[in-house]
C-alpha cells in the first residue's frame, strides 16, 4: 500500500488479505466458496423472481417450459393455508386470538417489563379459555366452528402451543418424580420419561390416533385434534421434564436444607424455593424445546390432520386445478419459509437470553 | 394413629402405595375397555398374526421376501430397511457434520458465512418439509422411465429410480418396454431419506461439533503452536481429542434422533419398519396394539444398543484422572 491510499481502503484489504486470502490454500477456499454463493444465490432469485410467474388464474399459466416459482398458487391459497376451512366470516376469531397471545407475550418476553407476573397468569389462566370459547364458539352467539374445519398455520400453533402448555405441568411433576426420595415414585417416572425418549413421536401419535379410542368406553368419541394434542403432550413432558430436571440439579443443596430448616412441606419447598430458580435457569432450555415440538407438529400430518405442512401437501398433490411442475416446489418453499421465520426468530431469541442470564451470573 | 400421618416415612409410604393402587385401577380399566372394543370388532389378540401371509409386495428387501411370505417376515424386510437407512444416515451426517462444523470455525470469513447459513436454513425447518421436498420437489422432477437419462453405457437415471450394474450378479440395467431393467437400483425414497436425514442431522452435529471445539481451552492450541506443531497436527493431536469429549454425548443424542427420525420414511413411502409393519401390516391385520407394541419395542431396543456403544466410546474417550 503507498501513503496515497485512504485509510478505508487500506483497512479493507487488509481484512480482505486476513480473512480471505492469507495463504494459496485460503484465496482456493475463498474463490470456491464464492463462484458456490454467487450460483446458488443466482439460482435462487432466477427462479422466485426472473423466472416466476406472478398472473394466472389455475396451474396451466406455471406450465410453460422453464417456469420457475407459481406465485398465483400461494394467492389463491393463502387463506386455506392459514386457517384451513375455517368459515371466511369467522376468521377474525382466529385473528383476535393470536393479538391477545401476542398482548399476553410481550410484556412477558421483554426484558424490562414490570408486568411479568399479571403477563403470566394471563396466558396460563385467562387466555385459554378465551381461545378456546373464540376458537371453537358455540356460546355467547359466536357459531359453533367444528375442528374439523381448523387447518393450516392455525392447526400447527394450536397443537404446538396447547401441547406445551399441557405438558408443562406434567413435565414438572415427572422431572420432580425422577429425583425423589420415594423409589416407585422415581422408577415409574424414569421409566416414562427413558421409554417415551426411546421411541419415535410417530409411533406414539399413531397410538395416540389407533389406540387411544380402544382404551375408552365402547360408546365414547374423541375429537381427532384433541387426540394429536394428547399425544404431543405426553410425548413433550418427557423431554421437557429431562431439562427442568437439568435445572434442578443446578440449585445448590444449600437451597434444599434452609427450605427443610424453615419447616416448609414438600410441595411449597419445590413451589417456592426450589422450582423458582430452576424454572429461571432453564428458560433458554424451555425455549429450545418449543422450537423442536414446533417443528415436530408437521408430523400430524401422518395421522391424517392438515397443519400447515399437511394442508400444503394436499394441495400440491391432488388439487388438479393447480397441477404444475412447478406447484409442489413452491408450496414447499413457501411452507418452509414460516416454519423457518417462527423457530429462527425464537432460536434468536433464546441465544440472546442465553447471553444475558450468563450475563447476570458472572 | 393420626400421630402417624406426620412421620414423613409412613406417608411417603402411603403416597407410594395410592399412586400404585391408581395406576393398577387405570391399567384395569384401560385393558378391559380394550378387551370390550377388541371383541365388539372380532379382533383375536395375540402374537399369532405375525405367520399370517402377507399378500403384499414391498419395494425394498435386503433379505429374501415373497407376497406369500408372513407378517413376520415383513416385520424383518422393514427392519432391515430401518437399520441400513440408519446406519447410512449416522455415517454420512458424522461426516457432513464434522465438515460444517469445522467451516463454521475456518478463518476463512466467506466459508465460516456459508456454513452458518447452511446451519441456520437446515436446523429450522422441520424434517419432514426437507424429506417431501426431496422427494415430490427434486426426484420427482428427474425423467419418466422410458426417456432416462444413460449417464454411461449401462447407468440410468429416472424417477423411478438409480440404475447400476448389479455388485451381485453382474447384471447389466438395460431399458425394458416399460421401465429400465436389470442391474442393481437404488430406490428414490431411499435417496430422499438418506439425503434429507444427512443434511438435517448435519447441521445439528455441525454445531456441537463447533461447541466442542470451543470447549477447548485456548491454552492447549498455543501450547501447541508453542511446542511448534502445525496447524493440522494441532488439530489432529491436540484439540480433536480433547473436544471428543464434550461431543459425545450430545452426538449420541443425534445418532438416536437420525434413528428415529427415519421412521418417516411412511411420509415418502420408503419401506422402513414403521412403513411396513406399523402401515401395511396394521392396516391388513387389524391388529393395532400388538403391531404398535412390537415398533415401539425395536426403537426401544436400537437406542438403548446406541447408547451402550456411544457410552463405552465415551468411556474410553474420557479424561483419565489420577
Amino acid at each position: 500500500m503507498n501513503a496515497a491510499t485512504p485509510a478505508s481502503v487500506q483497512r479493507a484489504s487488509e481484512w480482505l488479505r486476513t480473512n480471505l486470502f492469507s495463504t494459496w490454500g485460503n484465496t482456493l477456499l475463498t474463490l470456491v466458496g464464492a463462484w458456490l454463493a454467487a450460483k446458488l444465490t443466482y439460482a435462487a432469485v432466477d427462479w422466485m423472481l426472473v423466472r416466476g410467474v406472478f398472473q394466472g388464474a389455475d396451474g396451466t399459466a406455471c406450465e410453460a417450459e422453464g417456469a420457475g416459482a407459481c406465485w398465483p398458487f400461494i394467492r389463491a391459497k393463502f387463506g386455506l393455508f392459514m386457517f384451513g376451512r375455517y368459515p371466511d366470516a369467522e376468521r377474525w376469531r382466529v385473528l383476535l386470538t393470536y393479538a391477545l397471545a401476542i398482548a399476553g407475550l410481550v410484556p412477558l418476553l421483554s426484558p424490562q417489563s414490570n408486568g411479568k407476573l399479571r403477563a403470566s397468569l394471563f396466558l396460563l389462566g385467562v387466555f385459554p379459555v378465551l381461545a378456546f370459547v373464540l376458537l371453537c364458539g358455540g356460546v355467547f352467539g359466536l357459531a359453533e366452528v367444528k375442528t374439523q374445519l381448523w387447518g393450516g398455520l392455525l392447526v400447527t400453533l394450536v397443537v404446538a402451543s396447547a401441547g406445551i402448555a399441557a405438558s408443562f405441568p406434567l413435565g414438572i411433576a415427572l422431572a420432580l418424580g425422577r429425583r425423589s426420595q420415594l423409589p416407585i415414585v422415581r422408577w415409574l417416572s424414569t421409566g416414562y420419561i427413558e421409554i417415551v425418549r426411546g421411541v419415535p413421536l410417530i409411533t406414539i401419535l399413531f397410538m395416540a390416533s389407533v389406540m387411544l379410542p380402544l382404551f375408552l368406553p365402547p360408546d365414547a368419541t374423541i375429537d381427532k385434534l384433541l387426540r394429536a394434542l394428547i399425544g404431543v403432550a405426553l410425548f413433550s413432558a418427557a423431554y421437557l421434564a429431562e431439562v427442568i430436571r437439568g435445572g434442578l440439579q443446578a440449585i445448590p443443596r444449600g437451597q434444599f436444607e434452609a427450605a427443610d430448616a424453615l419447616g416448609l412441606s414438600y410441595l411449597r419447598k419445590m413451589g417456592l424455593v426450589v422450582l423458582p430458580q430452576a424454572l429461571k435457569l432453564v428458560i433458554p432450555g424451555l425455549v429450545n424445546s418449543f422450537i423442536s415440538l414446533f417443528k415436530d407438529t408437521s408430523l400430524v400430518m401422518i395421522i391424517g390432520m392438515f397443519d400447515l405442512l399437511g394442508i400444503v401437501q394436499q394441495s400440491v398433490q391432488s388439487d388438479t386445478k393447480w397441477f404444475s411442475p412447478q406447484t409442489a416446489t413452491t408450496g414447499y418453499v413457501f411452507a418452509g419459509a414460516i416454519f423457518w421465520v417462527f423457530s429462527f426468530a425464537m432460536s434468536r431469541y433464546s441465544a440472546h437470553l442465553e447471553r444475558r442470564l450468563n450475563a447476570g451470573a458472572r | 394413629m393420626f400421630d402417624r400421618l406426620y412421620d414423613a416415612k409412613f406417608r411417603g409410604i402411603v403416597l407410594q402405595v395410592l399412586l400404585m393402587a391408581g395406576l393398577v385401577a387405570l391399567l384395569y380399566i384401560i385393558a378391559s375397555n380394550t378387551a370390550a372394543n377388541l371383541a365388539r370388532q372380532n379382533v383375536a389378540s395375540g402374537f399369532g398374526f405375525l405367520g399370517r401371509t402377507s399378500g403384499f409386495d414391498i419395494s425394498q428387501k435386503l433379505i429374501s421376501y415373497e407376497n406369500t411370505s408372513t407378517f413376520g417376515r415383513a416385520f424383518w424386510v422393514g427392519f432391515a430397511n430401518t437399520l441400513l437407512v440408519a446406519i447410512l444416515g449416522i455415517v454420512l451426517a458424522t461426516v457432513l457434520g464434522f465438515v460444517m462444523g469445522l467451516a463454521r470455525l475456518s478463518s476463512n470469513w466467506l466459508v465460516a458465512r456459508l456454513a452458518t447459513v447452511y446451519v441456520e436454513i437446515m436446523r429450522n425447518v422441520p424434517l419432514l418439509l426437507q424429506l417431501l421436498f426431496w422427494y415430490f420437489a427434486v426426484l420427482r422432477s428427474l425423467p419418466m422411465p422410458l426417456d432416462s437419462h444413460e449417464l454411461w453405457g449401462g447407468i440410468f437415471l429416472n424417477r423411478r429410480g438409480f440404475y447400476f450394474p448389479s455388485l451381485f450378479d453382474g447384471s447389466l440395467p438395460h431399458l425394458g418396454r416399460f421401465n429400465v431393467e436389470g442391474g442393481t437400483v437404488i430406490l428414490p425414497e431411499f435417496a430422499a431419506l438418506l439425503v434429507g436425514l444427512v443434511v438435517y442431522t448435519a447441521a445439528f452435529i455441525a454445531e456441537i461439533v463447533r461447541a466442542g471445539i470451543l470447549g477447548v481451552p485456548k491454552g492447549q492450541r498455543e501450547a501447541a503452536a508453542a511446542l511448534g506443531l502445525p496447524a493440522a497436527q494441532t488439530l489432529r493431536l491436540v484439540v480433536i481429542p480433547q473436544a471428543l469429549r464434550i461431543i459425545i454425548p450430545p452426538l449420541t443424542n443425534q445418532y438416536l434422533n437420525l434413528t428415529k427420525n427415519s421412521s418417516l420414511a411412511v411420509a415418502i413411502g420408503y419401506p422402513d419398519l414403521v412403513s411396513v409393519f406399523s402401515g401395511t401390516v396394521l392396516n391388513l391385520s387389524n391388529q393395532a396394539v400388538e403391531v404398535i407394541l412390537i415398533t415401539m419395542a425395536v426403537y426401544l431396543t436400537l437406542s438403548l444398543i446406541t447408547s451402550l456403544a456411544m457410552n463405552t466410546l465415551n468411556a474410553r474417550m474420557a479424561l483419565v484422572e489420577r
